[in-house]
């Protein structure tokens, strides 16, 4: 697709910024579009309206001034790890934009145990969180992160088992591939939709939802960041620029979850093969790394939807609730996907 | 077990009030492009009738928060008729009210015999500095233009004789 031959160190200053821009321009997009107006309109509000048309540069406003806020530094933090744990969450968001692709050229690398990977990846965050409850040296932090490390740890579990359904079915972990299986799969015999795993893993999709809900501590599952409770958890202490990091890594992070939802769950970059046989493209050609992201874009937006949906929708669960919903009925439940999943490709 | 039927409603109810907003509008005043319509006898800022004024100090003893501040003098009025003593009369000097003190309990209009203290609906006085918010006398005479007009009494009630006529 490159019309011109670029040098590998060119190529990778190239994938850094784009890099950047992934995770952070849909971050800003989200954070306006769901957190300004979805949730003031589902609240009979309008948000912001002031900052630009319709409030669009709210999110700059609220840049600049975090970016004049004094650094706030409690008396008895340890400073080297308060100060690291949110660049530790941050991290781990750009880590896991590396893996997703955006089409058949448009991806930063093809791990061929690309899923794994991205799996790895997001556990970093857990210990960003850690650091930052345990270092921020106050009562609320302390609280939030204890809950978090029970909680996410706790939601990890089902989040694996739930993609360990789809990479059974699709016989890769390599992303593309899944992408491929979707695309080139059939349906009782027709192949117009191809395969979105939506259809066969519904439950693993349910429990991947619930999973990316618990990872991302957003309510229901936002025992860390109780916002009642302990006034904002582990973040209690951190004001300005860094609270702005833990603020986006939290929304950037959901997109990237919601871009491998996409990916695993309704066919990533690829369109319905029926569009692609109408226009008479072949559904790997160049064009598709154009037209990949736009559909990915379109997809994330459709999940993380669903996601804030329910984050504005629910109360909190209580923390033995929340523990034993994973523990006693989310784990459980993908076990046995896992095993129908795995009688139904034998004998299918 | 969560009881899904009625996690599916809540859903439904967010969904419904997007819709609803998107369609009709927010429920929400968006000041200060509309300004909300004030009930009758709202409670915004107080204006003073100097005229009626006779610095007697019974609003500035009753405030509790002593935020009214009244110096005056006496003067010798002419005699009302020939062959009279002249009469002393009340000036004020001063009379302020500090807006970041008052909390708009009503305590002083409700306790001037004489009826130089009205509420009005005025609530747009903000300034920067607070020491703006002490509005003196000729400020609090100005409120007055603001001051609506009494509501007439309800049909068969007994009108209350004004000891002092209303101007």
């Amino acid at each position: 697709m490159l019309l011109l031959e670029l040098a590998y160190w060119q190529e990778s200053i190239l994938k850094l910024l784009l890099g950047f821009i992934v995770v952070l321009v849909p971050a800003g997009v989200t954070v306006y579009l769901y957190l300004f107006k979805m949730v003031s309109f589902m609240q009979s509000r309008l948000g912001p309206m002031e900052a630009g048309p319709y409030g669009s540069l709210q999110l700059l406003a609220e840049l600049g001034k975090s970016a004049q806020k004094e650094d706030i530094f409690p008396d008895k933090a340890d400073r080297i790890v308060y100060a690291a744990a949110p660049y530790v969450v941050i991290v781990s968001s750009f880590l896991l934009v590396l893996v997703v692709p955006f089409g058949p050229d448009a991806y930063f690398v093809n791990f061929d145990t690309g899923i794994f990977f991205a799996l790895a990846v997001s556990s970093l965050s857990v210990i960003g969180i850690l650091m930052a409850g345990w270092a921020s040296a106050s009562k609320y932090s302390l609280m939030g992160g204890l809950r978090a490390a029970g909680q996410l740890i706790a939601y990890e579990l089902p989040l694996i088992l739930a993609v360990v359904g789809v990479v059974i079915q699709a016989g890769t972990l390599n992303m593309q591939g899944i992408v491929d299986a979707q695309i080139n799969g059939e349906i009782f015999g027709w192949g117009g939709l191809g395969n979105p795993f939506i259809l066969t893993q519904f439950i693993a999709f349910f429990i991947f939802m619930v999973a990316v809900q618990a990872e991302l501590t957003q309510t229901p599952f936002d025992m860390p960041v109780a916002e009642s409770e302990l006034v904002t958890g582990y973040m209690t202490e951190y004001s300005g620029f860094r609270f702005l990091m833990f603020f986006i890594g939290e929304f950037a992070t959901a997109n990237i979850f919601a871009f491998l939802g996409a990916t695993l769950f309704l066919g990533g970059w690829s369109v319905p093969p029926f569009v692609t046989d109408m226009l008479g493209l072949d559904p790997y050609s160049a064009w598709f790394n154009l037209i990949g992201p736009i559909v990915m874009l379109t997809k994330m937006l459709l999940i993380t939807f669903v996601i804030y949906w329910v984050r504005f929708t629910y109360p909190r669960f209580r923390e033995d609730q929340l523990q034993a919903f994973a523990w006693k009925f989310l784990i459980p439940l993908s076990l046995v996907n896992i095993a129908i999943t795995g009688v139904a490709k034998v004998v299918f | 077990m969560p009881k899904v039927p009625g996690l599916i409603k809540g859903l439904s109810i967010t969904l419904k009030e997007v819709v609803k907003t998107m369609v009709k509008g927010a429920e929400t005043v968006q000041y200060p492009h509309e300004k909300e319509a004030l009930a009758p006898r709202s409670r915004g800022v107080i204006a003073l009738h100097e005229d009626n004024c006779t610095s007697c100090m019974l609003c500035a003893r009753e405030c509790p928060d002593w935020c009214i501040y009244i110096e005056g003098h006496k003067d010798l009025a002419p005699p009302r008729r020939a062959g009279g003593s002249p009469r002393s009369v009340n000036k004020l000097d001063r009379f302020d009210i500090d807006y970041s003190l008052c909390m708009y309990c009503g305590i002083c209009v409700e306790v001037c015999p004489f009826e130089a203290l009205f509420w009005t609906p005025e609530y747009e006085y903000s300034e920067p500095r607070i020491a703006d918010l002490l509005h003196d006398k000729t400020r609090l005479g100005q409120w007055m233009e603001t001051v609506p007009e009494f509501e007439s009494y309800e049909a068969g009630s007994v009108a209350k004789v004004k000891k002092v006529p209303r101007p």
